[in-house]
């Protein structure tokens, strides 16, 4: 076994993978909400479809979404690994189990993950599929062809379900960054007096922010494209 | 006071196990909570039944010896060791359940008495310097910042109880092998074993079979020692590192 695979399957080893996949979903997370702000502005999805097009053409953005296909597939595969590891280090149970002062974040990041998995698999259903293979009615700006992803959202908006279930889990995603961001950098060994108390803040700042924007633009479009 | 016990007794480790109900009376507040299982365990001698076994050693919390998982927390509601948690923390007409330590590294021997050895071996695996033997060096001959030696102190005051592992929902070891770590990590005399101290006492750890940290805190909240996270992040930089820069291909 060669120094590279004892150290990345050494239990500090995976929990490396699982801060460093983590953190990439979290830059992820910050370009998507910012992407999709184009949402918001009144000009029927005319910058969001070319925000669109873009996303789906340029050759650095093609890259940069295979990593993110990488990490998703890595921190679940990582995190079941680490889960086994976990449950099966203590086989018989507690007869009374107070859970001392800790999160209930941190002790379900597991469950908060797995409702996330969910939700990535109906959100990429929904719009990722449709935009690659599915079938996109075409606008024209300009002279130039766009597929209308923006038709397809409102649609998919107009049902209160989708709109509902959106909202909740974007509910669960602030869950878990309010432990995982800086868990991830605890994990990375990046602990200091100066910085961590700063960490700490943009974490708490960032899991409740960057949720209640995605879950406002469903919520934005069911109220103004009916 | 009058209480009742309910504790987890098991022949061997290989016996199922079970909790048994014992009424106790006629107990002080200033007794401490081994003094009061001292008290049930003279009551059982007379009757001809089997005492409960339990670990413990210098009462003093200092040793680490002392064990008992009490209502839900490791050495009971107090931040500190067993034996220097009294009944007044309690009340009178209080059920108690007391547990072993649970954990597949720290198999149950008999009733509350777990086998720790798991640390021993981790400690043997790298929680070691050389030094040259010889004349005793002069005080002070290697100069340490008071800020370093109070934090490798703080990290050496780890006893090894395991009330980490017993409270961490994973069984997670990293708490304490990160303090071990720590400890000689930042001293001047730790430095030559500095690499593979880490990347063997990790390996060590996870051969074992404890779980992996998830950073929930639990450890830090219950330990006696106030042993903190600091460690646990202190001992990933020096795995790290190790594995980058150690000559161990």
């Amino acid at each position: 076994m060669s120094w590279v695979t004892k150290t990345l399957s050494s239990t500090i080893g995976r929990k490396l993978i699982m801060a460093l996949t983590g953190l990439f979903l979290i830059l992820f997370l910050t370009g998507h909400v910012a992407g999709n702000l184009q949402l918001f502005k009144s000009d029927g999805g005319e910058a969001f479809n070319i925000y669109a097009h873009f996303m789906t053409t340029n050759p650095a953005v093609k890259l940069l979404s295979y990593l993110t296909y990488i990490s998703i597939i890595g921190h679940v595969i990582f995190s079941i690994w680490l889960s086994r590891r976990n449950k099966a280090a203590r086989p018989i149970g507690y007869g009374v189990s107070t859970p001392p002062s800790t999160t209930v974040s941190s002790r379900n990041m597991g469950i908060l993950g797995t409702i996330i998995l969910i939700f990535i698999v109906i959100h990429m259903q929904t719009f990722w599929y449709q935009m690659h293979w599915g079938e996109v009615p075409f606008v024209t700006y300009d002279g130039v062809e766009y597929k209308d992803l923006f038709s397809i959202v409102a649609f998919a908006f107009q049902n209160e379900l989708m709109v509902i279930g959106y909202v909740i889990a974007m509910a669960f995603l602030g869950f878990h960054l309010s432990h995982g961001f800086a868990s991830a950098f605890q994990t990375l060994g990046l602990n200091h007096a100066k910085y961590s108390p700063a960490i700490e803040v943009i974490g708490k700042i960032y899991c409740i922010v960057v949720p209640i924007l995605f879950a406002s633009m469903p919520v934005y479009i069911y109220f103004t494209q009916s | 006071m009058k209480l009742t016990l309910k504790i987890w007794r098991q022949k061997n480790a290989s016996d199922k196990g079970g909790f048994v109900t014992y009424p106790i009376d006629g107990i002080s507040a200033d007794m401490s909570f081994l003094e009061m299982m001292d008290v049930l365990n003279e009551e059982l001698a007379i009757k001809g039944q089997d005492p409960v076994h339990f670990d413990h050693d210098c009462r003093e919390g200092i040793c680490g010896m002392c064990s008992l998982y009490i209502n839900g927390h490791p050495h009971g509601p107090k931040q500190t060791t067993t034996c220097q948690l009294h009944m007044r923390s309690f009340s009178d007409g209080d059920t108690i359940t007391i547990e072993p330590w649970r954990a597949k590294a720290f198999p149950v021997v008999k009733d509350l008495v777990v086998d720790r050895g798991a640390f021993d071996r981790i400690i043997q695996a790298g929680g070691y310097v050389n030094v040259n033997t010889g004349g005793v060096p002069d005080a002070n001959e290697i100069p340490i910042p008071k800020r370093v030696a109070d934090e490798a102190f703080d990290s050496a005051t780890c006893i090894g109880c395991g009330a980490c592992v017993a409270a961490c929902k994973n069984a997670s070891a990293m708490l304490f092998t990160s303090a071990k770590i720590s400890q000689l990590a930042m001293l001047p005399q730790g430095q030559v074993e500095r690499m593979s101290r880490a990347e063997n006492m990790v390996a060590q750890m996870d051969e074992e079979g404890f779980g992996a940290c998830t950073n929930t805190g639990a450890c830090e909240a219950e330990c006696p020692k106030g042993i903190s996270l600091t460690n646990i992040a202190r001992m990933n930089r020096e795995y790290f590192s190790a594995s980058l820069k150690s000559e161990n291909v």
